[in-house]
C-alpha cells in the first residue's frame, strides 16, 4: 500500500524536476515509514528487557502484565531456576559442539562443490540438491523424520541425538556461507605455494584457510545462532535434558519465571555484541 | 601426497605423481565424504523411513508401529484435517503477503538510499533473530494480552471496545507469525534490490519514464525471483509452524503442525504423524518445484 502511495506521488507532481522528487522521497517518506518498521521489530525486545526489571508481588516467581516496579533482582538471581540455567549451559555446550563441527564439515564440502566440476566430482548435483532441500525443508519434517529413525532404531535421545541433529541442519548452511566467499577465491595463489615446495597441507594451513576465514567465521557464526535458537527439531528429540528454548517452551504452560528474560537480555546483548564488532572490524578493514 | 621430490629419483618421482593423481581424483570425494554421510544418515534416511512409516499401521497403546502397506493413511489423515491444512494455508500465505508488503519498502530504502549505513539497517532487520524465537513469541502473547501494552491503552482511549480481544483469534496468530518470520522475507528482497545495476534505473528515466513506470517495468521485474525466493523462505517455515498457534492462537485455529507435534509427542501416533509429514513436505516441495522450473535451483540459494 505504501509503495502505492510512493508511486502516485511521483505521478501527481509531473511539474517538480526528477531529482527533487526523488530526494524528497529517500529523503522523508521512506525513512519514515522504515524506522516505523524499525520500531515494530525491536518493540517487543524492548517490552522484553523491559519486563525483565520488574518486580514479582506474588509468591509464585513467574511473570506478570503488570509493571510492579524496578528491580534488578532477577539479574542478581539469574541462577536461582536450576533447571533453566542447566538448559541454558546445555544450550551453549551443544551449539559450541555442533558449531565445530558443522563448520569444519561444511567448510570441506564447500571446498569440494567450488574447486571441482561435475565431471570431476560424481554426485555434484545430488549433494547440492540435498543440501538445497535441506535448506528449504520445513523444520517440523526434519524434527519429526529424525524422532521415527531414533525411534526405530532405538536411540537413546539425550545431548548425542541433539548434537547429531544440530549439526546436520548447519552443514546447508555453513556450505552455502562459506561457498558464497570461495567464489572469488584466486587460486593462483595456491599455485604460488606449491611452486615454492609448500606441501597441499601446508599450502591450506597457510594460504587457504587464512583466506577464507572470513567466511568459515560467517559460517560459524550462523551455525551458533541457529544452533542456539533452535526449537522445533530440539523438541522432538531432546531426551529429559531440554536445551534452552524447549525448556522455555515448556514452561509457558505453568507461568514463565522472570529470569527467563533476564537469559534473552543477555543472549540479545551478546548477539548485538557480536554484529556491531563485525561491522566495526568491516568498516576498518575496507578503510 | 609429497610434492618435494629429489631429481635423483626419476623413478620414485613418477610413482608418486601417480599417487598425487589418485589423490586429486579423490579430494572432491573426500571432502565431502563427512559432511555428505552426515547428511544421508540425519536427513536423507530420515525422510525415507518417514515415508515408510506413514504405511506402517501404529497401537496407539503400546506405540509399536508394524508395517502392513497402508496406503489409505495418507488420504486418510488429509481429509481427517482438511481444516488444518486449509488453516495453515491461509495463515502462512497471509502472514508471508503481510511481511513482502511490510518489507518490500524497506529493502527498497537500504539498498538504494542506506549508503554508508547499509550494515546497520540490515541488523535492524534481523534484530528479531538475537532473541529467541520461544521467547519473542512469547512477548508477543504478553503484548497481544487482554491487560497487555498495546490492548490497555487502546481500550483506555475507547478506540476498542471492552470486550475486545486479539489473543486467542487467528490475527493474533498471524501477527506472530508476520513478526517472526518478517527478516526471512526482507532480506531476499534486499539482495534482489541491491542487486538492480542502477544504470537500468537511470536509463529509464533518459527514456522518459516517471516514477510509476521505472517502478512497474523495471524494478518490480528485476526484483520478481526475490520476491518469488523471499515468498518460499517466509512460506514454508511459517506454513508448518506451531509455536505461533499454540501460544498465541489458544485451543481454536489449529495449524497443522500442531496436529504432527501432537501425533508424534502426544498421542504416539507415528504412522498418522508420518502421513501428516509427508504431505505437509510435499507441499513445500511442490512450491520449491515451481520455483525451481520458473527461475532455476541455483537461485534461491542467492538469497539465503
Amino acid at each position: 500500500m505504501t509503495l502505492q502511495s510512493v508511486a502516485d506521488e511521483g505521478v501527481s507532481a509531473p511539474q517538480q524536476p526528477k531529482s527533487r522528487r526523488r530526494h524528497r522521497l529517500g529523503k522523508f517518506v521512506l525513512p519514515t515509514y522504515s524506522w516505523l518498521v524499525i520500531a515494530y521489530l525491536v518493540f517487543p525486545i524492548a517490552i522484553m528487557i523491559f519486563y525483565s526489571f520488574n518486580r514479582v508481588l506474588t509468591g509464585l516467581q513467574l511473570v506478570s502484565f503488570t509493571w510492579n516496579g524496578f528491580t534488578t533482582e532477577w539479574y542478581s538471581q539469574w541462577s536461582n531456576v536450576p533447571g533453566l540455567t542447566s538448559a541454558f549451559w546445555l544450550s551453549i555446550r551443544l551449539a559450541l559442539v555442533a558449531t565445530l563441527i558443522a563448520t569444519v564439515l561444511g567448510t570441506l564440502l564447500a571446498l569440494a562443490l567450488v574447486r571441482y566440476r561435475s565431471n570431476k566430482f560424481r554426485g555434484k548435483v545430488a549433494v547440492e540438491q540435498v543440501l538445497f532441500l535441506n535448506i528449504a525443508a520445513p523444520e517440523i519434517v526434519m524434527g519429526a523424520s529424525l524422532l521415527g529413525l531414533f525411534v526405530t532404531f532405538n536411540v537413546a535421545r539425550g545431548f548425542l541425538t541433539l548434537v547429531l541433529a544440530h549439526v546436520m541442519f548447519c552443514i546447508a548452511y555453513v556450505t552455502v556461507t562459506v561457498r558464497a566467499r570461495l567464489s572469488g577465491f584466486d587460486r593462483s595463489l595456491e599455485e604460488a605455494a606449491y611452486d615454492l615446495g609448500a606441501r597441499p597441507f601446508t599450502t591450506f594451513r597457510l594460504v587457504t584457510l587464512p583466506l577464507i576465514m572470513p567466511g568459515v567465521l560467517a559460517g560459524a557464526l550462523m551455525a551458533f545462532a541457529l544452533s542456539i535458537d533452535d526449537f522445533v527439531t530440539s523438541n522432538f528429540i531432546s531426551g529429559s535434558n531440554v536445551p534452552f528454548p524447549v525448556w522455555v517452551y515448556g514452561a509457558t504452560r505453568v507461568g514463565i519465571p522472570p529470569q527467563v528474560f533476564v537469559f534473552g537480555t543477555a543472549i540479545f546483548a551478546v548477539g548485538i555484541g557480536f554484529a556491531v564488532l563485525s561491522i566495526f572490524l568491516s568498516r576498518r578493514q575496507s578503510k | 601426497m609429497d610434492q618435494v621430490v629429489s631429481a635423483d629419483h626419476p623413478r620414485g618421482l613418477e610413482k608418486k605423481r601417480h599417487r598425487a593423481g589418485w589423490g586429486k581424483r579423490l579430494a572432491p570425494y573426500l571432502l565431502s565424504l563427512p559432511a555428505g554421510l552426515w547428511l544421508l544418515l540425519l536427513f536423507v534416511v530420515p525422510l525415507g523411513v518417514m515415508m515408510i512409516q506413514s504405511l506402517e499401521t501404529c497401537s496407539p497403546a503400546t506405540g509399536l508401529c508394524v508395517m502392513t502397506w497402508h496406503w489409505g493413511e495418507l488420504p486418510s489423515q488429509v481429509s481427517l484435517y482438511r481444516q488444518q491444512f486449509v488453516s495453515s494455508l491461509e495463515f502462512g500465505a497471509a502472514a508471508t503477503v503481510i511481511d513482502l508488503v511490510i518489507s518490500f519498502p524497506i529493502a527498497y530504502w537500504i539498498a538504494f538510499y542506506g549508503g554508508r549505513r547499509k550494515n546497520f539497517f540490515l541488523i535492524m532487520l534481523l534484530v528479531p533473530f538475537f532473541v529467541s524465537f520461544v521467547i519473542r513469541t512469547i512477548v508477543w502473547e504478553f503484548i497481544l494480552s487482554n491487560n497487555g501494552v498495546v490492548l490497555s491503552f487502546l481500550r483506555h482511549q475507547h478506540l476498542v471496545p471492552a470486550g475486545f480481544h486479539v489473543l486467542g483469534t487467528s490475527y493474533a496468530v498471524i501477527a506472530g507469525l508476520a513478526y517472526n518470520y518478517l527478516p526471512f522475507t526482507a532480506l531476499p528482497l534486499y539482495v534482489a534490490i541491491e542487486r538492480i545495476d542502477r544504470r537500468v534505473l537511470d536509463a529509464a528515466y533518459d527514456l522518459y519514464a516517471n516514477r510509476r513506470a521505472a517502478f512497474l517495468r523495471v524494478i518490480l521485474p528485476l526484483t520478481i525471483p526475490g520476491i518469488f525466493a523471499a515468498f518460499l523462505l517466509t512460506f514454508i517455515p511459517a506454513f508448518g509452524d506451531y509455536l505461533n498457534q499454540e501460544i498465541l492462537g489458544g485451543t481454536s485455529n489449529t495449524m497443522i503442525g500442531t496436529v504432527i507435534q501432537n501425533s508424534f509427542l502426544v498421542n504416539f501416533d507415528y504412522a498418522g504423524g508420518a502421513s501428516l509429514s509427508v504431505v505437509l513436505l510435499a507441499i513445500s516441495l511442490l512450491g520449491i518445484w515451481l520455483y525451481a522450473r520458473l527461475l532455476g535451483s541455483q537461485a534461491i540459494e542467492e538469497y539465503l
